[in-house]
């Protein structure tokens, strides 16, 4: 199944959508503008009918999967069932048409949605403060990291230049830690997949500036020494950071500030039950503790008295990490199913979530081979049998052929300690027979590689297209549609 | 249970497989001495009733532009959005996925932001765009950092006449890799290519401005661009797309990067975000681009498909030598734009771009005439101007709201010298009989 492109559809000089005439009299152009700041031509956009448009674009979304079309085990994103009712209340007049600029006295109802979301967050993680402004994960952590430099630069710690990164995280924390101007140290990870405490003590010094840490790590198991880890960086001088991307592990049974965590980042996309958007928008609010909390960025949400306001007022802060205050209809989807949850459901969420994926643990773990064998939290993380190996396949394979049955295949090669690494989050919103039906196909498919392994190397078969070409697509990138 | 299907048997036969009789045990590798002892005060367990019923109170609280008649612009605009874009984007196929890692299975998002790229290369006259950035400031300062690596040097530029919290997330960008900025000031509300010139040196690497600019006027690009080139440095461009259906594309006048905000394609105000930061450039600059791209390529069976590709830039192949952090941006905003500017079209982008335009000429005609408003340049503009009042701008605010207007924005708040301006806009939505209440209004306070 392929799809034309929208510029290859339609015919000149069809619309898809009229505008009425001018209402206002007619100045020749050429006395608004000077006439070389016109274009010749007008940009040869599609003209399609709109028909063409909603049949083009529909049928672009039957070559998509969604977490709406099937199981989606991606790990560290979190792909549980986005609740369809925050959808419709993002989409009510009263949220969506709000402009960012106007007073504060229209806008109350969105004042007060932001503050409680703020307050909501602080309690769920133990933080003091948040900000709502980062529009996703790394944002998120861009902002974290560069409140920790204002704040030790405040506090004349000037040559605290490096940040601990341990090798099993996220490709966005070495990145982040970069683009704020710090050095980054790699720190191994233990046998248990913990931070190796040897080896941070040996990186921790008076030019350490903070840990960025997940935890429950990338590869699902809780950081036993989180209390010894917390102690021994601010000990040498440094702070905690807290990559929250795994919270669902853990709501109401920990918290982040109650183990010794200075700055956190949550990702309101994984967390708290709204859409991937197919890569995004999402939301990246970053809470922290009181010491921090003058560094956050303009402006905070306040409350005076009855009313909510913007403050300004905030003569340490980082500055503005996004122009006005966050991606506001992802916060209120957000917060309503906040509303929905409560500080009950929000524990049941971990309880669940932690369930299931021990569960589909515990069925695969004679079929996988399991690298680190204890009680796992959201998600774990696997590698494959040795017997494919011995025959050549690889975990890409595997995951090709899951689509054949209908999945979206986990998170495959991360983290990069695991070799060939699996890492399935089934999240608490799949049910037992979803489980059981993907452990069935996986068992299948390693079944398939021990007995006929072509199949593997050549899957996927019944997908919209098959296995890409994607050395050809990075050597001689052709990177759009232009006109002849 | 909110959102989890689990029966009580299935739970008991999931411990029962486990061995265990109470998640309770599933959590024991926490140290008690971080165990949370109590319930999360959260309010919260609403039916889907009441939650409806909630949200429903909290938005009426709200007054917005459906019920106002809106002349407040300054980055983020009330244009029209077609009912379509609305119905496309709330398929669940494309708003329930996540980056599309499997290509196999996610050509309908990888085929959008192809499409996407391709129409923002058409408007901007680059060689070249990304698959979204966060907003249009963040856009701006991740193309500052990237002119930074391009060229190897540690300073840029920026024009006064940018809009200022751009130019802030631009300085909180820049902090972090200690990367100096200087402002260049305006004349009749326009960057002046000698002014620029001034502060342009060798080790300058960008001179960043925007098109039209913050007060709405249009910069002369071509300048800039000689200006900048002159030393070797860039010319950022930070664009309107609606105002590129009708001007010359900065790549025209000799742009090397073009960013934007592309909330005016489709995209509703949403109180500020979510939104949709564009990024374009030349393909020299190709490897320097942050972000995900998508290309062209061939299935097995030799298929047109596409894929996320160029990755060897990013944070998960790179980690601390990525060219930029960025992970999650804003598909589904860049779907939204992409439908669109499809519906639109070749004409009909223009025709919004137009409109804006004269509807704009003909509110700062009337709005000139009136005593006690003066015009404090004569620059040409798009769909903003700014307008010297005598009245100060907050009480005229308040003035025009008791008639449900919502009135211009106070640019003393960003620029002291300009306290007692204000900046209007007129975009297509705006009616005559609209404009003219406005200045009835504006006329009855002066
Ligand atoms: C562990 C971890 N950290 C950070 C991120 C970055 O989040 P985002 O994609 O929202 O920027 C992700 C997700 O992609 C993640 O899994």
């Amino acid at each position: 199944m392929t799809e034309k492109l929208i510029f290859e559809l339609g015919s000149p000089g069809r619309r898809g959508v009229e505008f009425p005439a001018g209402d206002v009299p007619a100045t020749a152009l050429h006395e608004l503008l000077p006439r070389e700041y016109l274009r010749e031509q007008s940009p040869p956009l599609p003209e399609v009918g709109e028909l063409d448009a909603v049949r083009h674009y529909v049928r672009l979304s039957r070559m998509n999967f969604g977490v709406d079309v099937g199981f989606y085990p991606l790990g560290s994103c979190t792909m549980k069932y986005n609740p369809k009712v925050a959808e419709d209340a993002a989409a009510l007049n009263g949220f969506a048409n709000l402009h960012p600029y106007q007073p504060a006295e229209l806008s109350q109802g969105a004042l007060r949605l932001m503050y409680e979301t703020q307050q909501d967050l602080a309690e769920i993680t133990g933080m003091d403060a948040f900000t709502l402004q980062p529009a996703a994960g790394a944002h998120g952590e861009m902002t974290g990291m560069l409140m920790i430099k204002a704040y030790l630069e405040s506090k004349g710690e000037t040559g605290r230049t490096k940040v601990i990164v341990p090798d099993s995280a996220h490709g966005t924390n070495p990145a982040t830690a970069t683009l704020c101007g710090f050095q980054v140290v790699e720190v191994k990870s233990d046998e248990r997949g913990g931070v190796d405490l040897a080896a941070l003590k040996q990186v921790l010094g008076p030019d350490v500036a903070a840990l960025m840490l997940t935890n429950p790590s990338t590869l699902g198991l809780f950081e036993d020494h989180i209390i010894e880890i917390a102690d021994l960086v601010h000990r040498a001088g440094g702070l905690l950071y807290y990559d929250g991307a795994n919270l669902n592990a853990i709501m109401g049974y920990a918290r982040p500030g109650d183990m010794g965590f200075d700055v956190v980042h949550l990702n309101l996309h994984k967390t708290f039950g709204t859409p991937h958007g197919g890569g995004g928008p999402g939301a990246g609010p970053v809470g922290v503790k009181a010491e921090l909390e003058p560094f956050l960025p303009k402006p905070v949400v306040i409350k005076q008295g009855d009313s909510y306001l913007l403050d300004y007022k905030r003569p340490q802060s980082i500055g503005r990490v996004k122009a006005f205050y966050g991606n506001f209809g992802v916060v209120v989807k957000a917060y309503t199913y906040l509303r929905a949850l409560g500080g009950r459901g929000l524990k049941q969420v971990s309880e669940f979530a932690v369930l299931n994926a021990n569960y589909l643990m515990k069925r695969l773990s004679n079929h996988l081979r399991i690298p680190y064998r204890r009680v796992c939290m959201h998600e774990f993380v696997a590698s494959p049998p040795r017997e494919c190996k011995e025959r050549g396949i690889k975990t890409l394979d595997i995951a090709k052929r899951l689509l054949d049955y209908g999945y979206h295949p986990p998170t495959v090669y991360f983290p990069l300690i695991v070799e060939e690494a699996i890492m399935i989050e089934p999240t608490e919103t799949e049910s037992k027979e979803t489980l059981d039906r993907f452990a069935d196909s996986l068992i299948k498919v390693l079944e398939e590689a021990r007995e006929n392994p072509e199949t593997l190397k050549n899957a996927p078969y019944t997908t919209p297209v098959r296995r890409l070409d994607e050395v050809a697509a990075a050597r001689k990138p052709v990177l759009g549609w232009f006109p002849e | 249970m909110r959102f989890i299907p689990h029966t009580e048997e299935e739970r008991r036969q999931m411990l029962n497989l486990l061995g265990i009789e109470n998640t309770d045990r599933l959590f024991e590798g926490i140290p008690r001495e971080v165990r949370l002892n109590r319930e999360l005060q959260v309010d919260g367990g609403l039916s889907e009733m009441e939650l409806s019923r909630h949200m429903a109170s909290l938005a009426e609280v709200n007054t917005g532009v459906d019920k106002t008649i809106c002349f407040l612009g300054a980055g983020a605009y009330d244009h029209y959005v077609p009912s379509a874009v609305k119905h496309i984007l709330s398929r669940s196929e494309f708003y329930t996925a996540y980056t599309p890692y499997q290509p196999e299975i996610s050509q309908g998002v990888l085929q959008s932001i192809f499409e996407y790229q391709s129409m923002i290369c058409l408007l901007t006259g680059m060689d070249v765009a990304n698959a979204s950035m966060y907003d249009g400031a963040s856009a701006l300062a991740e193309a500052a950092l990237m002119a930074c690596a391009s060229t190897r040097r540690d300073r840029v530029v920026v024009a006064r006449t940018v809009h200022p919290e751009y130019r802030e997330v631009v300085r909180t960008y820049l902090y972090g890799p200690g990367i100096k900025i200087s402002e260049a000031p305006y004349r009749e509300g326009l960057t002046r290519a000698e002014d620029a010139a001034g502060l342009l040196d060798q080790n300058t690497a960008a001179l960043l401005v925007q098109y039209p600019n913050f007060f709405g006027c249009i910069e002369d690009l071509r300048k800039l661009a000689e200006a900048a080139h002159s030393v070797g440095a860039l010319l950022v461009v930070c664009a309107d797309p609606i105002a590129l259906g009708m001007l010359k594309s900065p790549g025209q006048c000799g742009a090397d990067i073009v960013v934007g905000e592309g909330q005016p394609l489709g995209i509703p105000l949403s109180y500020g975000g979510p939104y949709l930061g564009f990024l374009a450039c030349r393909e020299k600059f190709l490897r320097k681009m942050p972000g995900r791209i998508v290309g062209q390529t061939t299935d097995v069976d030799g298929r047109r498909a596409y894929v996320l590709t160029l990755q060897a830039r990013e944070q998960h192949i790179r980690r601390d030598k990525a060219t930029s952090n960025i992970c999650s941006n804003q598909a589904l905003c860049a779907l939204a734009a992409t439908v669109y500017l499809s519906l639109v079209g070749r004409h009909g982008l223009r025709q919004v771009a137009e409109l804006c335009l004269q509807k704009t000429a003909y509110a700062r005609n009337l709005l000139a005439k009136l005593p006690g408003y003066r015009l404090p340049w004569q620059s040409p503009v798009f769909k903003e101007f700014v307008i010297e009042t005598k009245v100060a701008p907050e009480i005229i605010n308040r003035e025009l709201l008791k008639h449900n207007i919502l009135g211009g924005l106070d640019l003393g708040r960003y620029y002291p010298e300009l306290a007692g301006h204000m900046l209007f806009c007129v975009t297509e939505k705006r009616s005559r009989r609209e404009i003219d209440l406005l200045a009835d209004r504006l006329g009855a306070m002066s």
